[in-house]
């Protein structure tokens, strides 16, 4: 397996995936991922090089149907969980900052 | 701990009867549920009023001479991450605090529609990741047959639930085992199908190659009647099976007379000794009762945890990025989308489930993917080859389900220590194939030891048999 994971990887993969971590959180998942990865090299001594991969246990095919209209969720029930909405939308804070 | 608790094959003969009652067979579990609840910790949420409603409903139907179904007046534990429309379903994660989904999981629908009774939404590892029932947001769940000690997990409510007699059955899900280690742990039944034959519209997705819905219960029969009534195709679920299953209940006492079984060395070599040594005792039962039973060997088996712990994780990082802050559950406030979203998951995720989603980014990302993500996929390939050949020669195999025990809360925290729990049940999962744990005597300490009964896709009709002549076993 190539490589131990280093806490420049941790950062990157945490930006990544939107999940904000401190300097002690970023060490502390730094060890854990390391642990994890170091049993995982136990597959490098396969020989892997003529193996397909699987992907899913079952054969994935497109599943169609006929185009009609069937029961919807109803949208004030959906937009009610929601942390904020507004004219019957999702509301987020700014994504591009303010307008110039 | 004995086992007084009715079966659910019982409880719907004698409410479908008009014998005894729904709600006094309800009222029964529900005063369980009163005595050791607060010491046990297997619900998120009891819906006893909601519950005695449905069984005073059923009980009217009985009355008016109609048919309440299969499941009539039978108290049913969900795993709380399975969706019930306008009640609260949390995966134990502090990211859905409030939830209630607009719809019901076709599982529940289907339970339902069979005349089964919800007691209540049971305690989970966060998002199902995990094999204690320790990493839950809401505080661990321990096993009813020593406190002291974990119920395995992630479905350790609902394995619990079973054991304690809050519930006759319950339904759990499985991705790597855990339907089967919890219920090894606490001495039920536990059975995870093969993919595909139950809909898994509703269950929150953690691995979607994987995931599951499957019973728990005390009997093997009660698993059977479940799993007849929750399974078969699902236009809303687009990896359900179309094709019709076998009904199961009929073929639990059918015997093994003339099947071939083979025990899977890979994995009775994994466990430890009191462990293994009810695996003997069960191969011997299953050679007196007519079964043709051999060593077998499944070489690629030892590889399936490392297959399995980036393959779930890669998957469960793509499948747990919905949970944005927008659209359902909490928010963090903060000045822009990126920023609101990173705080908003760094504050509603516990450490295992961001541990997991980081690990599948990274086994995910430019530069590892090839030297993670592809040859975990090509692992997986392995494992199945080697789970045909074997059944090229045996119609079910046989092993153990959990490497020992249940283990006290707090033993496993090295993170390896605690993903190894799940080394004998990774296996089948990977492949696809049908799995299912039956209790099988007890080992140190008194505690419950199940043995794991797989079988090939679609086998389950075999697999139930196997079981069914372990159970009677057992039972002498």
């Amino acid at each position: 397996m190539s490589g131990r994971i280093g806490r420049d990887d941790v950062a990157h993969v945490a930006a990544l995936a939107r999940l904000e971590l401190d300097d002690a959180e970023i060490d502390h998942f730094t060890r854990h991922l390391a642990r994890i990865l170091e049993h995982a090299a136990d597959i490098d001594e396969l020989d892997l090089d003529d193996v397909p991969p699987t992907y899913h246990p079952v054969g994935l095919r497109n599943v169609l149907r006929d185009d009609i209209v069937e029961s919807t969720l109803d949208p004030a029930e959906v937009l009610a969980a929601a942390p904020d909405a507004e004219d019957g939308r999702f509301r987020v804070p700014p994504i591009l900052g303010e307008a110039p | 701990m004995t086992d007084p608790f009715p079966t659910a094959v019982a409880i719907a003969a004698a409410v479908r009867s008009g014998e005894r009652s729904a709600s006094d067979f309800l009222e029964a579990h529900l005063a369980r549920i009163e005595q050791r609840e607060g010491e046990l910790h297997v619900f998120n949420l009891v819906t006893a009023e909601v519950a005695r409603a449905r069984a005073a409903d059923i009980d009217d139907r009985v009355a008016a001479g109609e048919d309440a179904g299969p499941l009539a007046g039978v108290p049913l534990a969900l795993k709380d991450n399975m969706c019930t429309r306008g009640v609260a379903t949390t995966c134990s994660s502090r990211i859905l605090d409030g939830w209630e989904p607009p719809y019901t999981a076709t599982v529940v629908e289907r339970a339902a529609a069979a005349g089964a009774v919800l007691v209540g939404k049971t305690n989970l590892d966060e998002f199902a990741m995990g094999s204690s029932t320790e990493n839950s947001a809401f505080g661990p769940t321990r096993n009813p047959h020593d406190p002291s000690r974990v119920p395995g997990g992630s479905s350790g409510g609902s394995a619990a639930a079973v054991a304690a007699g809050f519930a006759a059955v319950s339904l759990g899900s499985d991705t790597g085992g855990s339907i089967r280690q919890p219920a090894s742990l606490c001495g039920v039944v536990g059975v995870k199908p093969t993919y595909g034959r139950v809909s898994r519209y509703g269950l929150v997705a953690f691995a979607s190659s994987l995931d599951q819905i499957g019973p728990m219960s005390h009997t093997v029969a009660d698993s059977a009647l479940v799993l007849d009534v929750i399974g078969g195709h699902d236009p809303r679920d687009s990896t359900s099976i179309p094709e019709p299953p076998t009904p199961l209940l009929d073929v639990v006492d059918r015997g093994v007379d003339g099947l071939r079984v083979g025990i899977v060395r890979e994995l009775a070599l994994a466990v430890e000794p009191d462990v293994a040594g009810r695996l003997v005792a069960a191969a011997d039962a299953l050679a007196a009762a007519g079964a043709i039973v051999d060593e077998v060997t499944v070489p690629a088996a030892v590889y399936g945890l490392t297959a399995y712990y980036l393959i779930a994780p890669a998957e469960a990082s793509s499948n747990l990025a919905r949970y944005d802050g927008v659209r359902y559950g909490i928010r963090v406030p903060a000045d822009d989308t990126t920023q609101m979203m990173s705080r908003t998951r760094a504050e509603g995720f516990g450490d295992e489930v961001k541990a997991r989603i980081m690990l599948g980014t990274f086994a995910l990302s430019a530069g590892y993917y090839d030297a993670f993500y592809g040859k975990a996929q090509k692992v997986r390939t392995l494992v199945r080859r080697d789970f045909a050949t074997a059944y090229e020669r045996f119609d079910a195999l046989l092993g153990p389900t959990s490497p020992s025990v249940a283990f006290e809360l707090g033993a496993k925290s090295d993170p390896l220590e605690m993903y190894r729990c799940d080394t004998c049940t990774v296996p089948s999962s990977l492949a696809g194939d049908a799995a299912m744990s039956v209790p099988f005597g007890t080992g140190r300490e008194g505690m419950p030891v199940g043995v794991q009964v797989m079988a090939p896709a679609l086998g389950e009709p075999v697999m139930f048999r196997v079981a069914g002549a372990l159970e009677a076993a057992n039972r002498g």
